[in-house]
């Protein structure tokens, strides 16, 4: 079970992920990311302070925008992921790909620097 | 020893017919003597003697016949006590016949020839009423209790108390005679209640039974009054109509007949009642046995509407099946064009609601009577039929009288209709049930099949031993590992990991086998296979999909392994010279995730030295990522630790070592992720 908290702040659309991404539960931050793709959002902050477990089908699902939101310009910024998270980000690879940081703010202040 | 049923009824039939002979010898001998004055040397008891002999011989042998018979069946008992009387009617009346005949000639006057015809009419009678005594007895113990039983012991040994007490007081007006008769005679009136049989009668059978027993209470009416004729116009040696027993055994016969005609005629108006909760229950248990003989929810919905409408006397009726949000109509005796008729006078009425799918109005009030003005119909009843809460359709009856449909029949009604739900319901958990055993089966062979995507035989080869194991959480799994001899030199070998888990993985993990069937034996190099895997995998993999793996090229010439890492878990190699191991976590990035060209940025190559004693261990992320009920990780320290505790040992124990360390962590025997692990053990 996970739930997804919407916030726009400064043009930047933060996204709170709390609770597991699971298969199942991948698909609910799988709709909030289209959404918010389809709104237009330029800037999107993806905040994973409360996000404890990450299956491979929501590591699916960040990895499966990574082309869209090149070719759509559109900046993404992951941030307070906890060490086990980062590490399977960093074993998958993806953080070679994502831009990742530790908190919010510092996801701020670089999103608007890409 | 046990005598069986049949010879019991020869011997008393023989018994029965030669005591009747002794009898008639007997007291026709003492007839003899009387009037000539002489002793013949036969007791006077003699005559009493066999007629008592006489009468017990044919209770036993109406007992043991009417006891042949099995399942009663009320008509057929009384049918037969009917054939029995007129039997012995014929025969009495072809006696007076035979002595109208004979008028006024001496032969008609003879004492000997008057009392010989009434021996005989005596034996018909006492046939008669003992035959008859058996079937009221079965009638009235048809529903018996302990007390009933018991009860009736004591009246059958009151009679046969009375049969032997004649011999020593035959005279009726004697003190003993009198109490006797008047016992066994209350006693008769008492059982006579015990009508019970009655009400299984139908309509038909109660008026054959009236007609029965009304011609047995004429046959004893003309036996009686030919006996007392007998008595009063002849001098007779027995007179059976001064005997207790005989009058108490004809007042019980006679009370019981009487009875049974006065309830069977005051029963007659009840009895559809009865018969319609019969049909009732018959219906019921159809309806709730449709499940085991009908093949289809349609033929419940059909027995559901035959059931109802012929239960409760309705003169149309039809059923709404609603299904996947289409509805058809089973109906009887009422087209489609009426029922649209129907229904629009309803929701355009004052009673809305009725027939409406989907209001809570409906289901709540499910019964609905209205006067339907403008059809033939004055009176309907509609009701939801309702499976696992959902309603599936609406059964409704229709009657061309107002105010058809009184409590008991609305009840029925909805019982039936209930039963109809839970039939339908069990005939879909069945078909499911069946379904689902496709389903499993169908896994079965998938996952038959996925294991033969494993190799069996693992390169085999003088440098190094390789071990594996593999499991999958579901029937079938992601998880993949292969090894290929690519020539005399290499051997190609790798680990893979589908996201995801289930089918979809499966054929995912086919495509991996695919490519690395094809791709390896091309002797490519570890980034250049990576690459062209990548290519093959952009094309086909589900967008959210990806693989990760690591590839292996390992030279026994120079002794090298040469490897990269696509997202995989980072390799754990173990130095035999340091006694240490490391795991290598070289840069890499999953298969399928960036699905350009760009990805051969993000592929390292490796290459190692091997020596004797090193071990190569690669695995999927179900290991390290496998919980406890804490929910702690197996983690990677732990495979390293036994890892390096055990190296000395080749490379099947040490995997079986791992295996067995990670299940006892897990502290179950059930696997929530895919496990694989593949050892490979220089030498």
């Amino acid at each position: 079970m996970i739930d997804i908290t919407k916030n726009v702040d400064d043009g930047v659309l933060v996204l709170g992920v709390v609770g597991d991404v699971d298969a199942s539960s991948s698909i609910e931050l799988d709709n909030a990311i289209k959404e918010a793709l389809e709104e237009g959002s330029q800037k999107i902050i993806v905040n994973c302070k409360n996000l404890s477990y990450i299956s491979s089908a929501g590591l699916g699902v960040f990895m499966s925008y990574i082309q869209e939101l090149e070719s759509k310009n559109v900046k993404m910024v992951i941030c307070h992921l906890n060490e086990k998270v980062e590490g399977v980000f960093q074993i998958l690879g993806l953080d070679q790909l994502l831009k990742i940081v530790s908190s919010e703010d510092e996801a701020k202040k670089i999103i608007n620097e890409l | 020893m046990k005598i069986s049923a049949k010879n019991i009824i020869r011997f008393s039939l023989a018994t029965a017919i030669l005591s009747w002979l002794a009898f008639v010898f007997a007291d026709l001998n003492l007839l003899f003597g009387s009037l000539r004055n002489v002793k013949v040397g036969i007791p006077d008891e003699l005559p009493n003697l066999s007629m008592d002999l006489f009468i017990v011989a044919l209770f036993f042998y109406y007992r043991s016949r009417t006891y042949r018979v099995e399942n009663i069946n009320f008509i057929d008992m009384l049918w037969r006590v009917f054939a029995t009387g007129l039997l012995a009617t014929v025969a009495s009346l072809v006696i007076k016949f035979i002595f109208i005949a004979w008028g006024n000639t001496k032969l008609a006057q003879n004492t000997f020839v008057i009392n010989l015809s009434y021996h005989i009419n005596f034996g018909l009678i006492a046939a008669f009423l003992i035959s008859t005594f058996i079937v009221w007895k079965r009638l009235i113990l048809y529903q018996k209790s302990k007390l009933l039983l018991n009860g009736w012991q004591v009246f059958e040994y009151i009679f046969l108390i009375t049969l032997v007490l004649d011999l020593v007081y035959p005279d009726l007006d004697s003190g003993i005679n009198v109490v006797l008769l008047v016992i066994l005679i209350l006693m008769g009136l008492i059982f006579s209640v015990n009508l019970k049989w009655v009400a299984y009668l139908n309509f038909r059978q109660k008026w054959k039974s009236i007609l029965l027993i009304l011609l047995v209470l004429l046959y004893l009416g003309y036996f009686i009054q030919n006996l007392w004729r007998f008595a009063a116009n002849n001098p007779l040696t027995t007179d059976i109509l001064q005997n207790t027993f005989f009058i108490a055994l004809l007042t019980f016969v006679f009370l019981y007949a009487l009875f049974s005609l006065l309830v069977i005629l005051f029963n007659l108006p009840t009895s559809s009642v009865f018969e319609q909760k019969l049909e009732e229950v018959l219906n019921f248990q159809r309806l709730s046995q449709s499940i085991q003989t009908e093949k289809s929810e349609d033929q419940v919905y059909e027995i559901l509407l035959q059931s109802a409408c012929s239960t409760v006397f309705a003169d149309a009726g039809w059923i709404e099946i609603i299904q996947n949000g289409d509805s058809h109509y089973q109906s009887k005796n009422i087209d489609e064009t009426e029922i649209g008729q129907v229904k629009e006078l309803i929701s355009s009425g004052k009673v809305k609601g009725i027939l409406d799918t989907d209001t809570d109005r409906s289901l709540k009030s499910s019964t609905q009577q209205n006067v339907l003005k403008g059809t033939k119909f004055k009176s309907i009843i509609a009701y939801p039929i309702l499976v696992q809460g959902q309603q599936t359709g609406t059964l409704a009856l229709l009657k061309e009288i107002s105010d058809g449909f009184n409590k008991e029949m609305t009840d029925i009604t909805r019982t039936f209709v209930n039963q109809a739900g839970i039939s339908i319901e069990n005939f879909r958990l069945l078909s499911e049930a069946l379904e689902n055993e496709r389903y499993k089966e169908e896994l079965k062979i998938a996952k038959e099949v996925q294991k033969s995507l494993l190799p069996t035989d693992l390169a085999a080869n003088d440098d190094f031993d390789l071990s594996a194991f593999s499991e999958a959480a579901d029937e079938v799994g992601g998880d993949y590992y292969d090894a290929l001899r690519v020539d005399e030199d290499r051997i190609a070998l790798m680990i893979g990991d589908v996201s995801g888990k289930g089918t979809s993985a499966a054929f995912h993990m086919s495509q991996m086998k695919g490519i690395f069937s094809s791709l390896a034996q091309m002797g490519m190099g570890p980034k250049e296979f990576l690459i062209h895997a990548n290519t093959a995998l952009s094309t086909s993999l589900e967008k959210a999909s990806f693989i990760t793996a690591s590839y292996f090229l390992i030279s026994q010439k120079n002794k090298t392994v040469e490897f990269s890492r696509a997202g995989h878990c980072p390799t754990l190699y173990y130095n035999a010279k340091d006694k240490k191991s490391v795991f290598y976590e070289d840069k890499g990035l999953g298969l399928g995730i960036l699905r350009n060209t760009n990805f051969e940025q993000y592929v390292e190559v490796r290459t190692l030295q091997y020596k004797p004693g090193d071990i190569l261990v690669l695995y999927t992320d179900g290991i390290t990522e496998a919980k406890n009920g804490k929910r702690d990780e197996f983690g990677y320290e732990k495979m390293q630790e036994i890892l390096e505790a055990n190296a000395e040992l080749g490379a099947e124990e040490i995997k079986q070592l791992i295996m067995d360390d990670l299940y006892s962590f897990c502290g179950q025997e059930f696997v929530d992720d895919d496990y694989t692990m593949v050892i490979v053990k220089f030498k």
